[in-house]
């Protein structure tokens, strides 16, 4: 008997996962996301447009979503967990911002990313909520409330001075991140350093090393300093490592059997799958974080 | 001699890779960072509170004992250094905790109180200082959730196999977690009593 209570209760602890699951984050379909059909068509693309063109002049990006509830979560719950998955605004600049609407909860939020946290601040947005929003929602005029409310954020974002919003398709060549110490990496350098002194001699072998690991670590990293360190310590490794590689002058005639290896082209595989927002026809969100900043209203 | 100290050296580089000596120092700092962010938040809260304790003087001069509570625990949480050495103590980190915890009480207790004066709740400058405050409040659970997640993942790498036994070298604890101030008076139902008394002050 206490056995299958004990298997009824863990049955029972397993399951709360699927049972009070909360409202699930949409999927960013565009700058506007009704997911009540409150807004006619129109009033989506003219939305769209306004967004759009907020972003080609500041750079900065607001969405705007309409959701039945957030039950069971508060909307302040639900809307961090919105801007955490849609990353609305530019990385680092963090100039996103995001208005969420739970229509039958009769709640709405302003989110606020860390970046214009110094222009849409809470009061400002508490306002915006209270004297733009809020009336025109008791009237029932959700298009108007929304479409007043965005442009008087608009008006404000416009007040701030942020970076120039960079022209599309650029990717900073430092974007992604390689571990220094990987196996992966320090490996081939050690096989490359013996190759190299095997066939230059010792000084000259380990400086064209660290000149190239240098070169590499120069591309890869994007920092000259870091480079330049793991060049250097790249050619004294190899200039004192006689036991890994031993590669002697008198092995070169085998040498040839390791020098064809794999890892020449074992970095470009992975490098090139960073992901680009692409500009074209759907909307992405630029990696803008947010901390919880804004006001929530209800009406 | 020299051959048997390379190969040392890059089995220890190795090693330390793979036995999650890394992944340690960057949860760790993981850890820092939204402490950092936590104790921020803290701090804007407490700046928040004499504007506060300010405006609402001017309105409810009366309410003399809830001023005041705000007062001192604003006052407490001041006094109490909130620098990333509390992780490591449990003992601190708890003292830091409840100092916070009764600022939030003493708060609300105004919040609720301010609702009795209806020309303080229409003044721009009260309106403005309580969206600060809810959005401070609002920042403060986000940045607490988001030291709660670094601090599990911190955790489950120094508590996890083979990452323990790196940990435990070079001397990486468990580190204390938030918990809620009131988990008593959470799970006993609240008591409604129809029964006419006078009104409590509000405590």
């Amino acid at each position: 008997m206490n056995a299958a209570r004990a298997c009824i209760l863990a049955l029972v602890m397993c399951w709360p996962v699927a049972a009070a699951a909360d409202v699930a984050v949409p999927p960013l379909s565009g700058r506007v996301v009704d997911q009540t059909g409150t807004l006619s068509s129109g009033d989506i693309a003219s939305l769209t447009q306004t967004l759009k063109n907020l972003e080609a002049r500041k750079g900065s990006q607001v969405a705007v979503l309409i959701v039945p509830t957030t039950a069971p979560e508060t909307i302040e719950q639900y809307s961090i967990r919105v801007a955490e998955a849609w990353k609305i605004g530019r990385k680092k600049i963090d100039d996103g911002a995001l208005l969420v609407v739970a229509k039958n909860d009769r709640h709405l939020r302003i989110e606020v990313g860390y970046g214009l946290e110094g222009s849409l601040t809470d009061a400002t947005t508490k306002r915006i909520i209270d004297e733009d929003i809020a009336p025109k929602f008791k009237a029932g005029d959700f298009a108007g409330g929304i479409t007043a409310g965005v442009n008087r954020m608009i008006r404000v974002i416009d007040g701030e001075q942020l970076p120039a919003p960079e022209p599309p398709h650029w990717q900073s060549p430092g974007s992604f991140s390689i571990d220094p110490f990987n196996p992966f990496l320090i490996i081939p350098v050690l096989l490359l350093g013996g190759l190299m002194r095997s066939t230059m001699g010792r000084l000259i072998g380990s400086a064209a090393t660290g000149g190239l690991v240098t070169l590499v670590g120069w591309y890869l990293f994007g920092s000259l300093l870091a480079a330049v360190l793991a060049g250097v310590i790249a050619s004294v490794f190899v200039m004192f490592s006689d036991s890994i590689t031993s590669a002697a002058p008198g092995r070169r005639g085998r040498g040839g059997g390791w020098s064809g290896g794999g890892y020449g082209g074992s970095y470009s595989g992975g490098g090139g799958s960073s992901s680009s927002s692409s500009d074209s026809g759907g909307f992405s969100g630029g990696g803008g974080s947010f901390g919880g900043g804004g006001a929530s209203g209800s009406w | 001699m020299r051959r048997l100290w390379t190969v040392l050296a890059a089995l220890a580089t190795l090693s330390l890779t793979n036995c999650g000596y890394n992944a340690i120092q960057s949860n760790d700092e993981q850890v820092k960072s939204n402490w950092s962010e936590v104790v921020n938040q803290y701090q804007r809260r407490a700046d928040l509170v004499p504007n506060l304790v300010n405006s609402v003087k001017g309105f409810a001069q009366q309410e003399k004992d809830v001023l005041l509570g705000v007062t001192n625990a604003r006052a407490k949480v001041g006094s109490i250094q909130a620098t990333p050495e509390v992780l490591n103590d449990p003992g601190a980190f708890a003292k830091f905790q409840a100092a916070q915890g009764e600022l939030t009480n003493a708060l609300s207790r105004l919040l609720v109180v301010t609702e009795n004066y209806p020309q303080l709740k229409s003044d721009a400058l009260f309106r403005d200082l309580v969206a600060q405050l809810e959005g401070t409040e609002n920042r403060i659970t986000v940045a607490r959730n988001r030291y709660i997640k670094a601090v599990q993942d911190y955790n489950v790498t120094v508590r996890s196999f083979p990452t323990n036994l790196t940990a435990m070298a070079f001397g990486y604890k468990e580190k204390p977690n938030f918990t809620v101030e009131n988990e008593k008076e959470i799970s006993t139902a609240p008591k409604v009593d129809f029964n006419p008394t006078p009104a409590a002050p509000a405590k």
